[in-house]
């Protein structure tokens, strides 16, 4: 039982931290509560599934299609529906948890409600420490390593990274600079969605495919992000895992685990939060009054 | 006579003179009016919803719109009422008269508990870990199915008024109570309170306001007005289930109270009033059934593109103007204020700076 909440932990704890650090960074750069983060990860898992059964193209190349439409659908969506109320902080929000309804009733619409299943990508498992693992986790796994690093690398060695990093520190004063700050913004929603539908690829052949699956991770995503610190990368990375173990040890360990693993999650949230207002890693907003 | 002269007089001076005063009144009496006009069930029914509604959704506004303390998981409140209600009612057998205020009491209770564990948490943090109450008190709804019902809830509960029109009129007329009651709270000086501490809450704390304390209050009379709302909703479909508590119900208040725009009280029961029946209707039709939340989340959006602010400020700014000078609301037709006679279509061509607001940043 242990190997078991090691390895879930673990594998779930990745998944989280890719949807967290997408959502965290799009908050930091254009403080946007995105509500449909988690809509666009439910559309890449629905994208991969009709590319990979209708057209039998292979498990790479959907995937890297559905990767790439969703996050150019998403930078369409930013300039269509967000950047118009960009001012109203209040309209933005509600115009993301519309984008979510959207996204949900049209794929209701197109593929019914039931739950779709996708072949696993690879079979086979392999043992690591007397506990066998499936490809497909060990899949996932190392495709959230290597998007994290991808996107350490992205924030820490590249100009853009430098853009979005100081954009996200002081809005006017990036813009001040002479950096393009909408075009800033719009780069960061397009790695933060694209993080979000890598996820929706590689979690769909493991999890089912429904119109509602963006729930559950949301509410999830949302406790790991504040948690974390809002904005915070470090903070986000840090809170996926710990609610993934949390997550796995309540499923495992309790009675009725199934049922309270989510509650336990946010009761977890909720106690950090009365320790430490700002998260474990956040800022204190002091100066933004 | 002389207060029937007085009366005609209050009311030409001081509600035909606005038309947004007009317009409530002609909603007030039509609201009343209406069983006796045309007592259709199905109308009925939906209008008694969408008043159980319009008490939630002026709750949440006053908290969020006037305080600033956007709350994502105000169906806690609202289930908490429901689920007290029903349970009491059925366990212990007790008339719904005595539930209901059980249950208020209750959503009061869960209100000054979740005030007091966001007293330290501010902006977006407070939104998203009120968020996860309602979740927290689902889950455990399903962990103990015996007591609570589990997925199906807590049916077969009696209910208030034996007509269709009892009912309208008993959640009609606790929904004007309850929304006058909370209008004329936000107009007083505790809603100055309210908006001071929203705009700048440590200014407020130097003013000498004790914000804590304000805010936990704030915070009971939402829970306590939504924990009514609840209460009235499962005696109503005589059931309390698990989508009280729902994410879905959360974000629903949400977009009511930004959609009809945020501290004004009225706005969100104007969002409720018009997006609840038409989501129903849509409903009633088979071919746009299945779509009916795709066409409710179209509108919202659309809407939201041309009034950012909401639809009642928008509204407002079209039938009247501010005089410049007393700040006093004029009708639209009137081209002098009518308390100081000052010009008022001067102050409209002031020229601004097409797209300045853009590069201001985003406070």
């Amino acid at each position: 039982m242990l190997q078991d909440i090691l390895v879930t932990g673990l594998v779930n704890g990745g998944v989280y931290a890719l949807l967290a650090i997408g959502f965290s960074l799009i908050f930091g750069v254009a403080r946007i509560v995105n509500i449909a983060h988690t809509a666009f990860y439910m559309l890449a898992a629905y994208c991969f599934y009709t590319l990979l059964t209708k057209t039998g193209l292979g498990f790479v190349l959907s995937g890297l299609i559905a990767v790439g439409a969703v996050t150019a659908f998403s930078v369409l969506c930013y300039r269509l529906v967000i950047e118009p109320v960009r001012e109203h902080e209040a309209a933005v929000l509600i115009a993301t948890i519309a984008l979510a309804l959207i996204f949900q009733e049209v794929m209701l619409f197109t593929f019914g409600g039931h739950f779709l299943g996708i072949p696993s990508t690879l079979e086979g498992a392999v043992r690591v420490l007397g506990v066998s693992i499936p490809y497909q986790r060990l899949l996932i796994l190392v495709v959230a390593a290597a998007m994290l690093l991808g996107v350490w690398f992205t924030l820490y060695r590249t100009r853009l990274g430098l853009a979005i990093r100081a954009t996200a520190n002081d809005l006017e004063v990036a813009n001040l600079m002479g950096m393009n700050v909408n075009r800033v913004a719009m780069a960061t929603v397009a790695i933060s969605v694209g993080l979000a539908s890598v996820a929706g690829v590689v979690v769909a052949p493991v999890f089912v495919v429904d119109p509602f699956m963006w729930l559950a991770p949301l509410v999830t995503m949302l406790a790991i992000v504040v948690l974390g610190g809002l904005g915070s990368l470090k903070g986000s990375l840090i809170g996926a895992l710990v609610i993934g173990y949390v997550e796995a040890i309540t499923v495992f360990a309790v009675p009725a685990g199934a049922y309270l693993k989510g509650a336990v999650a946010l009761l977890i949230m909720v106690i950090v939060l009365l320790a430490r207002p700002e998260g474990l890693f956040g800022v204190a907003f002091e100066e933004e009054r | 006579m002389f207060w029937l002269r007085k009366a005609w007089a209050e009311l030409k001076n001081e509600v035909f003179v606005l038309p947004s005063r007009t317009l409530v009144l002609v909603w007030v009496i039509a609201l009343l009016a209406l069983p006796a006009v045309y007592g259709d069930a199905y109308v009925l029914r939906i209008l008694t919803m969408t008043c159980i509604f319009a008490i939630f959704a002026a709750s949440w506004d006053l908290l969020a719109g006037y305080t600033g303390q956007v709350n994502f998981g105000h169906a806690l409140f609202f289930g908490a009422g429901a689920y007290t209600s029903a349970l009491m009612s059925l366990k212990l057998g007790l008339s719904p008269w005595i539930t209901i205020w059980a249950g208020t009491l209750v959503a009061t209770l869960f209100g000054f508990l979740v005030g007091y564990i966001c007293l330290r948490l501010r902006g977006s943090y407070l939104s998203l870990a009120t968020l996860a109450l309602p979740l927290i008190a689902l889950g455990l709804l399903f962990a103990f199915p015996d007591f609570t019902g589990g997925e199906l809830g807590v049916s077969g509960l009696r209910r208030l008024a034996a007509t269709p029109a009892g009912n309208y009129y008993l959640a009609a007329g606790s929904m004007l109570a309850i929304v006058f009651g909370l209008w004329l709270l936000a107009d007083s000086k505790f809603g100055i309170v309210l908006h001071a501490i929203r705009d700048d809450e440590v200014a407020a704390r130097a003013s000498g306001i004790n914000t804590p304390r304000y805010k936990m209050l704030v915070f009971a009379i939402a829970a306590a007005a939504a924990g009514f709302a609840g209460a009235l909703f499962a005696h109503y479909l005589r059931v309390a289930g698990p989508s009280t508590l729902e994410v879905a119900l959360s974000f629903q208040v949400v977009i009511w109270g930004i959609f009809g725009g945020a501290a004004t009280i009225y706005g969100p029961v104007a969002a409720v009033f018009i997006l609840y029946p038409l989501t129903e209707w849509l409903g009633s039709f088979r071919h746009f059934g299945e779509l009916r939340l795709l066409i409710f989340a179209v509108i919202v959006l659309l809407v939201l593109l041309f009034m950012p602010r909401g639809l009642s400020p928008w509204v407002r700014d079209k039938l009247e103007t501010l005089c410049p000078r007393c700040k006093q609301r004029n009708a639209f037709s009137r081209t002098t204020c009518r308390l100081c006679g000052a010009g008022l279509k001067a102050h409209a061509s002031q020229s601004k700076v097409p797209g300045a607001e853009r590069l201001v940043g985003h406070q």
